[in-house]
């Protein structure tokens, strides 16, 4: 029904949306969809536990770990994501030592979608380190005191008083970076990485129909975004504490 | 519900707008051309040695040429835009360059689209560069393996299709190089011109490497330019150019100008044109 729609729509109006009708072009797409989400998620998760794990280490009495936070912070904030993801692909990538690629031959051990999906993580954590910290920051100090006077160990402290605060105070700007993150795994198509953007250049030069697929590419990352945000407005309607934060 | 409407409504908004926005041009180029006092082309800046950079970042080549000539001809200033495969029709049909000369292959999806000036100046046709290591043999050796290959080249699709490889493409030659230099793929799909080209340039670095299939899928290259030109001043005049290149040997002198191998399908062409006249 769909692809006999489409099919139509190209005969008639010369509108060739390849993807709905062609199974090559389909299949072609739905791997880049894959592709984008799987690099999405996974670069989410990691960089979120890298902030974390940042803001624990700078937090602490550690003075070499503050340093090395700091420039972990410095570097990745301050570099553009598509030199970081050429400068894993081509530099780091080829001081790696090789491994076998399951045909007699030798390959790198990390492929380009894994360099994505640790380029990506190690951009997105080095923000994800300030958010955090911007919202452990904005904990009442007279809040912590009072934790402390209880004895509750540093560990402790943050599970249960600090993080929960903190947490509902840095979500929007939390938001903000994920989204962002979503929209830079784009930058993988530089290093043949398979996702959504690489899918629909590879559909659009051999059937010469950019302006379509732009379109199809523009909504399909409204909707993968759409969905980022829904989660994310979910999640901080439910932790809204009334009269704590808005 | 309403904001999700509204959402909708703003999506088909862009994508109506977009599609609206077909260009329109007047008919005649060539005066046009003239008026301007620019021939604009559309080049290749990677494809060594028919459109590359020299060290002083000048664009040179045997396709250069070709468009010097034809410039010269009209007796205008040569504006040369380096494009890639996957930009440089839609850059003709939007008016950007007025004509292309990049080493296209001239395929009966590609005519639907922009007009390609017969008789056509050249022929490629598809192999692999390939580390010596690796010892491929036949084009079935490649199912399941990683190969490199360019954006928007005509024999990505076919390659997938017969021979199943994992195919990593790459926005340009250069970086699809440098991705084979660094073991990321076994093979670097491309067209057997440039490969030839590429190991009898006698670079050190390709010591270890050889083409070692038998080149498939004979392509002819054509230079582009728009459809409604082809039967106009502009389209007439390129045509009457590229026989005579054929005729008067001009682009057998360029391949030994530039150091390629004479190829067959020029001696030929040469020949027949000859014989004809």
């Amino acid at each position: 029904m769909i692809a006999a729609f489409f099919e139509r729509l190209n005969e008639t109006q010369g509108l060739n949306f390849s993807v709905f009708y062609d199974a090559f072009d389909a299949s072609r797409f739905l791997t880049g969809l894959w592709t984008t989400s799987y690099i999405c998620v996974v670069s989410i998760l990691a960089s979120l536990a890298l902030g974390l794990a940042g803001v624990w280490v700078a937090g602490g009495g550690s003075r070499l770990g503050r340093l090395v936070v700091r420039g972990y912070v410095q570097f990745f904030r301050n570099t553009p994501p598509l030199v970081q993801l050429s400068f894993f692909y081509f530099a780091v990538g080829g001081l790696l030592p090789r491994v076998s690629d399951g045909f007699g031959g030798l390959s790198p051990p990390v492929s380009g979608t894994g360099w994505a999906i640790i380029a990506f993580s190690l951009f997105a954590g080095a923000f994800n380190v300030e958010i955090f910290r911007a919202g452990i920051e904005a904990v009442p100090a007279t809040t912590v005191e009072a934790a402390e006077s209880l004895g509750y160990t540093r560990l402790q402290l943050y599970i249960h008083v600090v993080l929960p605060l903190a947490f509902r105070i840095c979500l929007p700007a939390l938001n903000n970076n994920l989204v962002n993150l979503v929209k830079t795994t784009t930058l993988a198509y530089a290093i043949g990485v398979p996702e959504l953007l690489y899918a629909a250049s590879q559909i659009w030069s051999e059937s010469f129909n950019v302006r379509e697929m732009m379109n199809v590419l523009l909504v399909t990352y409204v909707l993968l975004v759409g969905v980022l945000v829904l989660v994310m407005g979910r999640w901080e309607k439910a932790m809204r504490i009334p009269g704590y934060t808005t | 519900m309403k904001r999700l409407a509204i959402l909708a409504l703003t999506c088909a908004a862009t994508v109506a707008a977009s599609l609206a926005a077909l260009p329109a041009f007047a008919q005649d180029s060539l005066a046009k051309i003239k008026e301007k006092g620019v021939l604009s082309v559309g080049v290749k800046n990677d494809y060594k040695p028919w459109g590359f950079l020299e060290p002083s970042g000048k664009i040179v080549g045997l396709e250069i040429d070709l468009a010097q000539a034809v410039a010269d001809k009209i007796g205008v200033k040569l504006e040369m835009l380096p494009v890639i495969a996957a930009n440089r029709m839609e850059f003709l049909k939007q008016g950007r360059i007025d004509m292309v000369i990049a080493t296209m292959g001239d395929t009966a999806d590609r005519r639907k689209i922009i007009g390609m000036v017969e008789p056509n100046y050249y022929a490629g046709a598809t192999n692999v560069l390939a580390p010596k290591s690796v010892g491929l043999k036949s084009w079935t050796d490649l199912k399941g393996r990683k190969v490199c290959a360019v954006q928007g080249a005509y024999y990505n699709r076919r390659v997938t299709q017969m021979y199943a490889p994992e195919l990593v493409v790459f926005p340009s030659v250069p970086d699809a190089l440098n991705a084979l230099q660094g073991n990321n793929c076994a093979a670097f799909l491309f067209d057997d011109t440039l490969i030839v080209s590429t190991l009898s340039g006698g670079d050190a670095k390709w010591a270890g490497y050889e083409m070692p299939l038998v080149s498939e899928d004979p392509q002819l290259w054509a230079i582009g330019i728009r459809l409604e030109d082809m039967t106009g001043p502009f389209g007439t005049l390129v045509k009457e150019m590229s026989i005579d290149w054929h005729k008067s040997g001009k682009l057998l002198e360029l391949e030994t100008k530039w150091g390629i191998k004479q190829s067959p399908y020029l001696i030929e062409t040469n020949k027949k044109l000859k014989a004809a006249s």
